[in-house]
Order: structure tokens, then sequence, then C-alpha cells
């Protein structure tokens, strides 16, 4: 079997294993070394349960990260993986998923390492569109160097370097990432296993850049950052989440719903006092990125509202397949001969 | 057989046809504006050179700025083109003759040029506002200033364009073929050959027929004016130069160290991907190498240095072989990357065409003050192998041989070229592909631990390069990264016991790449003194000791090529001689190494002009010591 018979393009090139796969396949041997109750756990586990039902072969599936407590993640995965440096982990995925189309390539980041340090390297991949998944593991909180303030913490965040308040506004990741031209970009929260687990299908299935921002609890430095949206009776009345093809709705009796509002931009409203018919249906698909940019200001930093699911998926040529089709219509069309190349056009000869 | 053409022959008479000099070598420098064209009339004529089988140097030097301000001095670019009937090592300290196209480039290069010299000056551009832009107060071609010369004072413009007075070709664009004109003249005055620079500019302008066919015009009016005036008594042969038997092309260092990568992708049968960011003056090796794809070459623009490396670097992972090119600042920001490939034991070349520094410094001169940073400029004890090619040609065997330790021995490797090889050229032996070494490598497919698993950390005992298995491979998943590793599992340790040893391992790894002895020049086999360069200034330091031995004083020379590790022979050969002279484009940096390393007193003589060393500088300096320890 193919991943294309698999209906996965996002894997095609990617060597499959008929052997059946269970999570624990995935585990490495290392003693996974996280805080108790840290939100890493949770995404560790749904990512391990998620892998087997690719069906790929392990060994083709790559582990890269950067620096933080999420970037540890690829010592406790079971396939090959590289802890590198702060930041530059889309740069090092790039030149793997660049020379090698056989392999699956996946991201580990945190806010810190793809927002601050790596923020360049972020968006000039997404923008190139090269074939890999990017875990935006997002804690508004710098933990492995023992809880300053991120670039997603909220601003007049008290914190170690900032006692009398953080000065910096932060980004909204979803929306850096429609400005940086992604194809694919998606939200989930670490404790909602199956929304988590859908935006990681879809990502794995897209052929491109995916960003997936994931909101991740930190229990040390900034305990209950994501509370809001757990609490029953709370969460119904905050969270969006977007389903391609269906109407934008939420609520515990979907009585809210999201409508156009001027200037391209998008409003909740109540179902009863808009209509059904008002309300926007979801399209992933749309080319335009000013849809999904839209969704993306819905959420705001106090998490009032946060859509969650995919916002955009879009089919783009990737930078890794172009770069290798340069090559193979170089080595088909010109003669790879080192001698004449040496000698080129003029020479002369000493006899 | 004269060694100059500054007395210009007999100059006796006005009778055609002119009468010919035979000269062993000259030394031709074009200077003008940077909007005139002087890079490729130099190039051109290097060219014609290298078909009529001169041996020859040259030495482009240009400003940062693209187009600086018109007619002014720094806006001045020029090409030095050192041609001769025998082997020459350097482009030459002066020129012979100067072809000034404005008084911006004679008042930036008049003074390098020796008293007698020819000089030959486009006067269409010796107006008032020209010579009072840069300073003259008084036309230098009406008064004496230049009488210490043989001038030429030719209209170049003037003449061009009436040339080209029937192609319809606008005054301006007409005038802009002045360089060619230039060049024809210069063609005509040292019997070069001149189907070459026709080919060229038609193929160069093919798209643009009209443009070809005034360039080519032009040239030849220059040639015919050398040929029908009377300005010029005497013309100039220079015989080709009896090298070794073979095949040569003509090649600048950045050309050598490109087509060194496309010779390792091919002797490695590895795919290559060269991530890099533009810079000053590297940037000719990712031009180069993005024309070779069907080699299996990828070149990767990047956002930045650090994606450059770092994309090389995940290549380097995934079983390709990675490739980074930048200059002195580009180091700077790579060597945290450096530092990880260190750690990780993946191949790597790095390569540093050299600038004068800090900071942006001189972008487009050269120097050789990267050595101490590409040493030790990282975190940590963060040992790399250190190549540094002694001539453009030479940039070629020396990409092989960095290749070949980064493969065979899991590494980082860092080239060390510099802005005078890169864009220096020369005669090139063409090698045979037949004899180019293999670079196979082999990858882990297998298990390699005592308990049936897979030990990324495990050694070859005699090179000590770890295993190296790259994704894809069935059973050997395993986690690499930039935390410190545990001895064989490669696991992630804290031990301070293993951290130790790992730092040794890593160091020894690097001291134990064998590299081959140093070899000493000296003739008379009597030499006291010794004089001890490394990378670009072979060619001065050659050709001051030929100059010193010429004297009938003994020197001896040895050059390095393997900065780390170092010669085994190195402490023995610096023990052997009375005194050691180092000559550097920078404050003593090889100095220094030495110094630790060997506790001898070297003699450090530096100069950091942005310029490489001349002849006659290094011939005195030697001079003055080799007589002070003979009178010893």
């Amino acid at each position: 079997m193919t991943t294309i018979d698999l209906g996965l393009p996002g894997l095609a090139g990617v060597p499959t294993s008929d052997e059946p796969q269970k999570a624990k396949d995935y585990k490495s041997d290392q003693e996974v070394r996280w805080c108790p109750g840290c939100g890493d756990y949770v995404v560790l586990n749904a990512v391990q349960s998620f892998l087997p039902t690719l069906g790929l072969k392990r060994e083709n599936i790559v582990f890269i990260s950067g620096i933080g407590c999420s970037s540890r993640f690829p010592y406790y995965m079971n396939t090959y993986g590289m802890h590198s440096i702060h930041g530059r982990a889309p740069a090092i995925a790039t030149g793997l998923a660049t020379a090698r189309p056989d392999l699956s390539v996946w991201v580990v980041t945190g806010d810190g390492d793809a927002l601050s340090i790596g923020g360049n390297h972020l968006i000039h991949t997404l923008r190139r569109n090269v074939n890999l998944k990017i875990l935006l593991f997002n804690n508004r909180i710098y933990g492995l160097t023992k809880g300053q303030y991120s670039p997603t913490s909220e601003a007049g965040k008290v914190t170690k370097s900032t006692p009398m308040g953080s000065l910096d506004y932060p980004f909204n990741p979803v929306s850096l990432a429609l400005g940086a031209e992604v194809s694919f970009v998606g939200r989930a929260l670490d404790s909602d296993r199956k929304g988590l687990t859908e935006v990681l299908r879809q990502a794995a299935e897209h052929r491109g850049s995916a960003l997936v921002e994931i909101y991740q609890n930190c229990p040390i430095f900034n305990d209950g950052a994501f509370d809001v949206l757990k609490e029953p009776g709370e969460a119904e009345q905050r969270l969006i989440p977007l389903e391609h093809g269906k109407p934008v709705r939420f609520g515990a009796e979907g009585e809210y719903g999201v409508v156009r509002a001027g200037f391209g931009s998008l409003e909740v409203a109540k179902v009863s006092e808009v209509g059904e018919e008002e309300l926007v249906v979801h399209d992933a698909h749309m080319t335009d990125p000013s849809y999904a940019f839209a969704l993306s200001r819905l959420s705001t930093q106090d998490l009032r509202y946060t859509v969650t699911g995919v916002f955009r998926s879009v089919s783009r040529p990737t930078y890794d397949d172009q770069a290798r089709a340069q090559v193979e219509e170089a080595k088909a069309t010109r003669a790879a001969n080192l001698g004449d190349l040496l000698r080129g056009k003029d020479t002369w000869t000493v006899v | 057989m004269s060694t100059g053409v500054g007395g210009g022959g007999d100059a006796t008479g006005t009778t055609r046809p002119a009468a010919v000099t035979k000269l062993d070598r000259v030394v031709i420098r074009f200077a003008g504006d940077s909007g005139d064209g002087m890079q490729l009339t130099g190039d051109r004529f290097t060219s014609e050179a290298a078909a009529f089988g001169n041996d020859l140097s040259t030495m482009p030097n240009f400003p940062a700025e693209i187009r600086a301000p018109q007619g002014t001095i720094p806006g001045v670019s020029s090409f030095q083109v050192h041609f001769a009937d025998y082997d020459i090592l350097t482009p030459g300290d002066r020129p012979d003759v100067l072809v000034a196209m404005n008084p911006a480039a004679l008042k930036a290069n008049i003074a390098d040029l020796p008293a007698g010299g020819t000089l030959i000056v486009n006067t269409d551009e010796f107006i008032k506002r020209n010579l009072t832009k840069v300073g003259y107060d008084a036309n230098p071609l009406d008064d004496d200033t230049l009488a210490a010369y043989q001038v030429h004072q030719v209209a170049m413009a003037t003449l061009t364009q009436g040339a080209l007075a029937d192609t319809g070709l606008g005054k301006k664009d007409a005038e802009r073929c002045k360089n060619m004109f230039a060049l024809g003249l210069l063609s005509w005055m040292y019997h070069r050959p001149t189907e070459g620079t026709e080919r060229f500019l038609r193929e160069k302008f093919a798209k643009k027929p009209d443009i070809a066919e005034a360039n080519v015009l032009a040239f030849r009016a220059g040639f015919y004016y050398g040929e029908t005036t009377e300005a010029f008594a005497v013309t100039y042969e220079v015989a080709p130069a009896k090298l070794a038997q073979g095949t040569y092309r003509q090649i600048t260092g950045n050309t050598a160290l490109a087509y060194g990568i496309v010779a390792a992708a091919q002797q490695s049968r590895l795919p290559v991907l060269l991530g890099t960011y533009p810079i000053t003056p590297a940037s000719d090796i990712l031009h180069e190498l993005s024309k070779h794809k069907q080699f299996g070459i990828t070149t990767f623009q990047a956002e930045d240095e650090i994606a450059g490396i770092c994309a090389a670097l995940g290549a380097s992972y995934g079983g390709a072989l990675g490739v980074t090119s930048t200059s002195g600042p580009g180091i700077a920001l790579k060597s945290e990357t450096i530092g990880l490939g260190v750690m990780t034991e993946l191949p790597l070349l790095v390569i540093d065409v050299q600038r004068g520094g800090p900071s942006t410094g001189l972008p487009t001169k050269t120097e050789q003050a990267d050595l101490l940073q590409a040493m030790f400029g990282r975190n940590g004890e963060s040992p790399v192998p250190i190549v540094a090619p002694q001539s453009p040609a030479d940039c070629f065997a020396a990409a092989l041989e960095a290749t070949h330790i980064a493969l065979k021995y899991r590494t980082p490797v860092l080239l060390l070229s510099d802005g005078a090889v890169a864009n220096g050229s020369e005669p090139w032996l063409i090698p045979d592909v037949e004899d180019l070494p293999d670079l196979g490598v082999e990858f882990a497919t297998e298990p390699n631990a005592p308990d049936g698993s897979f030990w990324p950390y495990l050694r070859d005992p005699e090179t000590l390069a770890r295993a190296w298995a790259v994704p894809g491979t069935p059973g050997l998943q395993h986690r690499i990264g930039g935390l410190e590793k545990a001895d064989g599992t490669g696991n992630i340790s804290y031990e301070p016991d293993n951290h130790d040893r790992m730092v040794r391992l890593r160091q020894a790894k690097i001291d134990g790449i064998p590299v081959p002895d140093l070899e000493v020049h000296d003739p008379s086999g009597k030499a006291r003194v010794l004089v001890l360069g490394w990378g670009s200034s072979y060619g001065p330091i050659g050709a001051a000791c030929r100059r010193v031995r010429k004297l009938g004083l003994s020197v001896a020379q040895a050059h390095l090529r393997n900065l780390n590790p170092f010669p085994a022979n190195l402490g023995d050969v610096l023990r052997g001689y009375d005194k050691v002279v180092v000559p550097e484009m920078n404050l003593g940096q090889l100095a220094l190494l030495l110094r630790g390393r060997y506790l001898v007193d070297v003699i450090s003589y530096t100069k950091v002009a942005g310029l490489p060393f001349k002849a006659e500088e290094l011939q005195n300096v030697l001079t003055d010591i080799v007589k002070g320890v003979d009178a010893a």
C-alpha cells in the first residue's frame, strides 16, 4: 500500500508498513522528564497514538526540535530525531526534507523557540511551503529558563524578568502564520485529544508546511493559563470549533455563531438574533487568506473566544518538491560530465 | 630579455610596423570608474593571455559599492594581470603598464606605477569638472606631473564614438564601448590573439546583436588604432610559458572551489545541498553551483546565514553532503550550528572566503584574520579541522580534501579561502577525473552494540568516527542532539566523567586526522631562516624567496595547508631553523598558535591593508633577517 492509496498526499513518497503498529511502538526507551502535570505528556501520548494510524515505516519518520521544554520531545519518540539548537529546527528540517522526500518530517517547537529566537526561520519556512509539520506548543511562558514572559504572554505579565509587568504586545500565532503565507494552519488544546488528533491527521495529509498551534499548560510557571477553555460551563461559551463545510456555530446548545461584520471581519452573534442562514459556512480551502485571518482575530489573548480546528488548508507547490524537480530536470536535460565541466570552453595544452 | 616595459624599448622611430621587443613578463593594470567595465576588460585580457599559453595571475580590486559616485576615488575599480613566459606566483607588486580611464583612476593608481612605466590615459575624461572632483587643480596631462612616465594620450571615448558612428547606436551607448577600445589597443600592443574576445562578445550579447557588434567594432578600432597610428613605436611579445605538460585553463578561486564541490559530489556519490546566504566575496560559489544541478546539487538560498548552515546540517543528517559558504561575518552567525555539527558529529563543509574585518569591515578586500575564529570561535571545546588553499587553482583540491575529512571523520570542516584567492585567477592544470580520490562513505545498516541495538556514538577504533545511520534505515532509529552524549549509546548524559571523556574524544578525533608532512623548499640546503605562511600568501612569499635567493642568500620556505590539525613534523621543522618568519595578513594569528603549541618564538610579520603582500616588501623583510642571522 502507498500513502496515496491511504489518501495522504502529504506523505507521498514515504514508504508504508503493512505491519500493524501500536502507540507503544513509538515510545523510546528514554525516561520522560517533563514536570508532573505538564501538558507535554498529553501531546506526546496523542502523537504516539496517532502516528500508528498513518501506517508509515517508523524509520522514515523524523522529529526535529529546537530548545525548550517541548523540544525534548524527539528523545521520547522511537523514530529518528534531532534535538537541535534554539529556534533553528525549521531550518534544519528544511534541509532534511529537501534532501529526503521519503521522510515524514515533524518539527516540535514552543512559543519561545518558534516565535522569538526562531521567528525568522518560521515565517520563511511557511512562505516556502516546505513539506514539514510544525507542532507549536504554546504555553505563553518560558519554562526551561524558569519563568520569563514569552512572545505569546499577555502584556503586563509579571514574571521574574518583568516584576513591573511585561511591555511586549503578544503575537497571535495563527494570524502570524497566515501573514507568512502559510498553506495550512490549525489549533488545538492539549487536553482535547480528539480535536488534537483530528488537526494532526489533516496536517499529515496536507502537502506543504502545516503549523499546528497547541495550547499547552505549564503547571509550574503559568499554571491554568487555559483553564477557562477546559471548565464545563465556561468552555462551551468560548471555544469555536471549525469543521470544513459546516456553519461555524458553538455554545452548549449551539446558540452562538460566527457572522460577517464590516471590512471583511467576523464577529460572534446569537443565532436566535441573526438567523441560521447568516452564519458563516467554514471553508478551509479558500485561496484568499483574508477569511482565515478574520477567523484568527476572533481568538483574543484573554481567551474570550478561541477558535480551534483547521483554519486554512490550501494546495500550493512545495519548495522541496520544486527543488527536487529542478535537479531532476537538469539531470534529464544536461549531461553530468565532470571532465567536460572541468575543461570548460577555453583550454590550452603544454606538450 | 628585459624584465619590464618601462623603457619602452627603442624609441627612435615612427617606422611601421612597430618594432617588437621580447619580454619575459608584464604587469598591466586596467583602472577606471566602477561603471567602466574594468573587471570585464581585465578578465578578457587574461583569457587572451591564457589562450596564448602564458602563465598568469590576476588581482581584481573593486569598491564595495555597486556604483559609487561617478568619477570619484572611492568609485575606482581596477584589475591587474601579470603574465609571463615562466611560472609566476603573484599578480605582481606594481604595474608596468597603467591604463587610466579617468582622472580618479589616475590619481588612485599612479603612485603604484614605477618611474619609466607606461601610462595610457583616456583623455576624454580629463575635463575640468572631473579633475576638480578628485583634487587636481591643473590637468596633469598638460604639465610635468607625469614626466617620469611614458604617457600615451588617447581620446578613447571620441575614437570609439567615431568608430561606431554608422551603427545607429546612441552616443551614450557607443561611449560605453570604450573599455573594448582599450582592450583592443592593449591586445595589439602585446600581440594577443583576438578571436576569443570577439567570440566572447558575440555570446555575451547574443540577445542584443547590435550591442555585440558595437563592442566588436570598438575592440577592433582599438586594435587598428595601435596598428595605424604612429603613437606606439614598439609592441611587445611575451612567449608562452614552459609549464608542466598537460591541458590548462584559466580559473578563479571561487570557480575552482565550486568545481571541487561538484567533484566531491561525484566522488562521494552523495547528493549535495548547499545552504547559503549571499555575501561578498563568497556569493560566486552559490552562483556557480546553482548552474550544476545535473550533478545532484541542490542550492538553497536561505533567509539568513544561520538557516543556510542549518539546512546544510539537516541535509547531512539525512545522508547528503551539506555545504555552506560565507565570509567572516557569516561564520560569526554560523558558530552555534558548527558547534551542533561538532556535537552531533555530522559531516559539514563550511567555506569561509575571508575578507577585511572586523564587523562589515572591507567586504571586497582580502585578509587572513579569521584563522582564530575558525579555530576557536565557538563555545566549549569545539575542535574543527581547517584547510586553507594557497592559490586560486588550489581551491579545487582543497575542497576535495576538506570534504574527504568531513565525510571520513564525521565533522564540520572549515575551508579558509580569502578574497585574493577567490577573485584572483591563474592557469590550472586540469586534473584527470580518473585520478580524483574516491570519497565514498559507508552508512551504518546493522545494529552495532553488544545488546543488539544501535549505538550512534560507537566509534571506529582507528578514526574515532562515529557510526552514521541515516533516517530511513530500519531498526537503527536513534536520537541525536546538542546535549552531551553518553559515550557509546549517545543518550543524554550529564555524568562528569563522561563529559570529560567525550570532550577528549572529540579533540582526539580531530588531532588524529593524518595530514601530509610539511614540505620545506630550500634549494641551497643551507638556509638558517625559514619563512612559513598559510593560505593566499603563498604567492608573494614564494616570489620573495626567489628574489632573496637571487641575491645569493639562502632562505627556506614552507607553507601550511592544514591549520588543524597541524602536520606532525611541524614542531621539528620549526626547531630546525635559527629563525622562523611568519608573514600574515592579520596581527599574528598563526604565530600565536605556533608559539603556544611549539614554544618556538617565531618572528611575526604582519600587514592588514586589505591587499596581498607585495613580493618586494617581503623580500626586504627576509633579506634583513637572513643577513642578520648569517652575520651572527
